[in-house]
């Protein structure tokens, strides 16, 4: 019997190499982080390249986040009042980057200055050697306030900053431009508008090799089919030669697994769903896994344990890689 | 795989004898190749054009029924690589395996048979249980059977044994009318296990080892050539790497060659020592083609995670499950209880609903016909406005079964609400919060004060 032959997906474009992290020129990390450079579809590695493994990224508060699930709470413990000492122990848990939220600096929650911020930054960057994400707080003014603070006493960095949205990408861009640093571009589970943002980042003079892509995760059971098909959509895209939507994506899977009752809700839920303690982990596992599937490059993720099982994951999908 | 018109052309007389209903042979064609009318319609078509159109006109997956009655299963029947190219259909079976000697087999069994969650007013259930051959002889793995199947009475079953005599005598104790799937046929005693499935009627999984997809075709071929149609393949892969790879193979040949051979649902025994290393290649095996997914650890927080995983991806892209756009009663509301407004995304629905009702406020659901659309993507699309908001309170008749005129909005269309005033004029708009979750102490704390 003659052997099977395997049908082949031969594309023509890829996905593009985006580095966080530097160690030159301004750059204090260790270690750098690319991400991006498939030529095939994630892990199939019969048809083509994926030449950087999906990385993890931890995320990390400038505040104690008390609304956080108890079980997030009980896993991080005392080193939640200090970004510094939960960035290390996010290292520690398998974090290969920390994505450090400025959420003080929000107006309702503190309004903490841009000299705070920066300060925070820079106790993170000292105190571990991985490359940095960093958010603003989520209000419009204040993220383009404090991200430009932190990307002017940061430059050369390579940081990540976030997020670019359509109606408020230009100061951020700009201070990336300016600063020799990444931005994350994110809009809301929609491939034109993706391809749309990407456009409007380019026309402004930063190379697409500083984009990240955020298409929007929806969590498990709230909305994850509608992200996972637009990531797939886009990914096929970029294979084909669509230029504009060829830079590495980037999910935030921890954030919306543990927002969702299921991350938090103890007792009071029907036994079926599982405890808590194995329930919230098993939320953000499944989400992460299937974003993996879809095409991410970057997993945002909470709870040490999600980490650990996320990196097993990945260490195996990199076998067929 | 579908001939197109001309290839069906060149199997039919060529006479142009019109006795089809159609002028030429050639329209006949194009007509059967779109499936607007019947080959048999030709009264001269030849016995060997009906097989290969017959076997052209098949689905390229078989669809394999699992189990008998209510709780029976069918797997199979995909056309598509990715769920945006159309949808997929038929989501896989969720199967917990016990050892046929485990001191808890029955109480296992009996727990698969009755685990239920309700999400987004479907009921979501385990599809089987996979009794694993202990080793223990023929007469001692038919007991364990009938153990499982009088724990878990209708509950379909995977029988997994490499031992065809064990799995005949089971099926002959009486497990046969189920119609059970046997597993697994291999490279070495595929005749046995072929001939206890043909005599007993019941769907076989051939396996071959490490992903050798050669094998599985060979297998097909040599289980085929038996007499046995309905079976379906597991590629033997014991990473998710391997699981993955062989997967996307397999569905590739069956849809992009159709390759008959490998024309099957894939079975995916996705085990693995740790509960949280199981769901990873579950959750792959969800969204990576398998129809039936075994698993060994019964841990309600990963069985939970994957019914709704599964849900989620078996869900028509083009059809998002609804809700009736009308008033909807949470509890027993009074004409002092709240107001609320949302969209007919059932998810949205559901949130929003389980929120006021576990948290025991009786509360008038104003539900608004978005299309199927959630809060931000109906506001986004325009099928959420503030004309669509009026219109809603206005047809709903909830003027008159409240004392109060107060509305509340969803906390993601905080920007509306001026315009609902004007549309409103004699409501008070008051915007809730953005999340399902803290709409309890939004009522407790914001609309009561």
């Amino acid at each position: 019997m003659t052997p099977v032959e395997i049908p082949v997906e031969q594309w023509p474009g890829a996905v593009r190499e985006v580095t966080l992290g530097s160690s030159y020129a301004g750059g204090t990390r260790g270690s750098a982080v690319t991400v991006g450079g498939e030529t095939a579809l994630p892990f199939l590695g019969f048809e083509g390249a994926m030449p950087h493994r999906p990385v993890i990224a931890v995320e990390v508060q400038d505040m104690h986040p008390a609304d956080w699930s108890a079980e997030l709470q009980a896993a991080w413990g005392d080193a939640m009042d200090d970004a510094a000492v939960w960035a290390q122990k996010a290292v520690e848990a398998g974090a290969d980057l920390i994505a450090l939220k400025l959420r003080s600096c929000h107006p309702d929650q503190g309004d903490n200055s841009c000299e705070n911020a920066v300060r925070t930054v820079e106790r993170v960057l000292a105190a571990v050697p991985v490359p940095l994400i960093v958010y603003g707080p989520g209000a419009a003014d204040k993220d383009n306030e404090v991200l430009v603070a932190v990307a002017e006493k940061t430059k050369g960095e390579q940081l990540a900053l976030g997020l670019c949205e359509d109606k408020n990408y230009r100061t951020i861009v700009a201070a990336a431009l300016g600063n020799g640093h990444a931005v994350i571009a994110q809009t809301p589970i929609d491939v034109n508008l993706a391809k749309q943002l990407n456009i409007l980042i380019s026309d402004m003079g930063l190379p697409l090799e500083r984009v990240l892509m955020d298409p929007t995760t929806g969590a498990l059971g709230y909305g994850l089919e509608y992200t996972y098909s637009v990531m797939e959509r886009l990914r096929l895209a970029a294979l084909m030669g669509d230029t504009m939507t060829q830079q590495p994506m980037i999910c935030t899977a921890g954030e919306e697994a543990w927002r969702q009752k299921e991350g938090r809700a103890e007792g009071d839920v029907p036994e079926a769903w599982g405890a808590l303690a194995e329930r919230g982990v098993a939320w953000e596992i499944a989400t992460a896994t299937t974003l993996l599937q879809s095409g991410a490059d970057i997993l945002v993720l909470r709870h040490p344990a999600s980490v650990g099982a996320i990196r097993e994951a990945i260490d195996d999908l990199m076998k067929g890689a | 795989m579908a001939l197109s018109g001309l290839q069906i052309y060149k199997l039919l007389p060529q006479t142009n004898c019109k006795e089809c209903g159609f002028p030429t042979c050639l329209a006949f064609a194009m007509k059967l190749a779109q499936k607007g009318t019947e080959l048999d319609k030709c009264p001269y078509v030849s016995e060997e054009a009906k097989t290969s159109l017959a076997a052209a006109s098949a689905p390229p997956i078989k669809l394999i029924t699992i189990g008998a009655g209510d709780r029976a299963f069918g797997v199979g029947n995909e056309t598509v690589m990715y769920r945006h190219e159309k949808t997929f259909v038929h989501q896989p079976g969720l199967v917990v395996r016990v050892k046929s000697d485990a001191a808890d087999l029955a109480e296992v069994a009996g727990r698969a048979g009755a685990y239920s969650v309700d999400r987004v007013g479907m009921t979501l259930m385990l599809d089987g249980l996979a009794v694993e051959d202990a080793g223990g002889g023929a007469a001692a793995y038919a007991a364990a059977v009938a153990a499982a199947r009088a724990a878990a009475p209708g509950l379909p079953l995977v029988l997994m044994s490499a031992d065809a005599a064990a799995i005949d005598a089971a099926l002959s104790g009486g497990a046969a009318a189920e119609k059970p799937l046997i597993h697994a046929a291999t490279a070495s005693d595929w005749q046995a296990m072929a001939e206890v499935a043909k005599k007993h009627g019941c769907p076989l999984a051939i396996r071959s080892e490490n992903g050798d997809i050669d094998g599985l075709e060979a297998l097909s071929e040599q289980v085929r050539g038996a007499g046995v149609e309905d079976f379906m393949l597991d590629p033997g892969t014991k990473s998710l790497s391997a699981d993955l790879a062989a997967a996307t193979q397999l569905r590739r040949l069956a849809l992009k060659k159709g390759a008959r051979a490998l024309g099957y649902p894939i079975v995916s025994v996705a085990t693995a020592p740790t509960w949280q290393a199981e769901l990873v290649r579950a959750t792959q095996a969800v969204g990576k083609y398998a129809g039936v997914i075994i698993l060994d650890h019964f841990e309600p927080a990963m069985l939970y995670s994957l019914l709704t995983l599964r849900q989620n991806i078996y869900t028509d892209p083009q059809k998002p499950i609804q809700m009736e756009p009308k008033l909807y009663e949470i509890g027993s509301p009074t004409p002092d209880s709240p107001v609320l407004i949302t969209t007919n995304f059932s998810l949205t629905y559901f949130s929003v609903a389980g929120e006021v009702e576990s948290a025991g406020i009786p509360t008038w659901l104003l539900v608004a016909d978005s299309d199927g659309q959630s809060v931000l993507t109906g506001w986004a699309a325009g099928k959420f406005d503030a004309e669509k908001i009026a219109k809603t309170v206005k047809i709903s008749g909830i003027e008159q079964k409240v004392g109060h005129k107060k509305l509340v909005i969803p906390g993601h269309v905080a920007g509306l609400s001026g315009e609902v005033e004007e549309e409103l004029p004699e409501w008070k708009i008051m915007v809730g919060p953005r999340d399902a979750v803290d709409i309890p102490n939004y009522i407790k704390n914001v609309w009561g004060a």
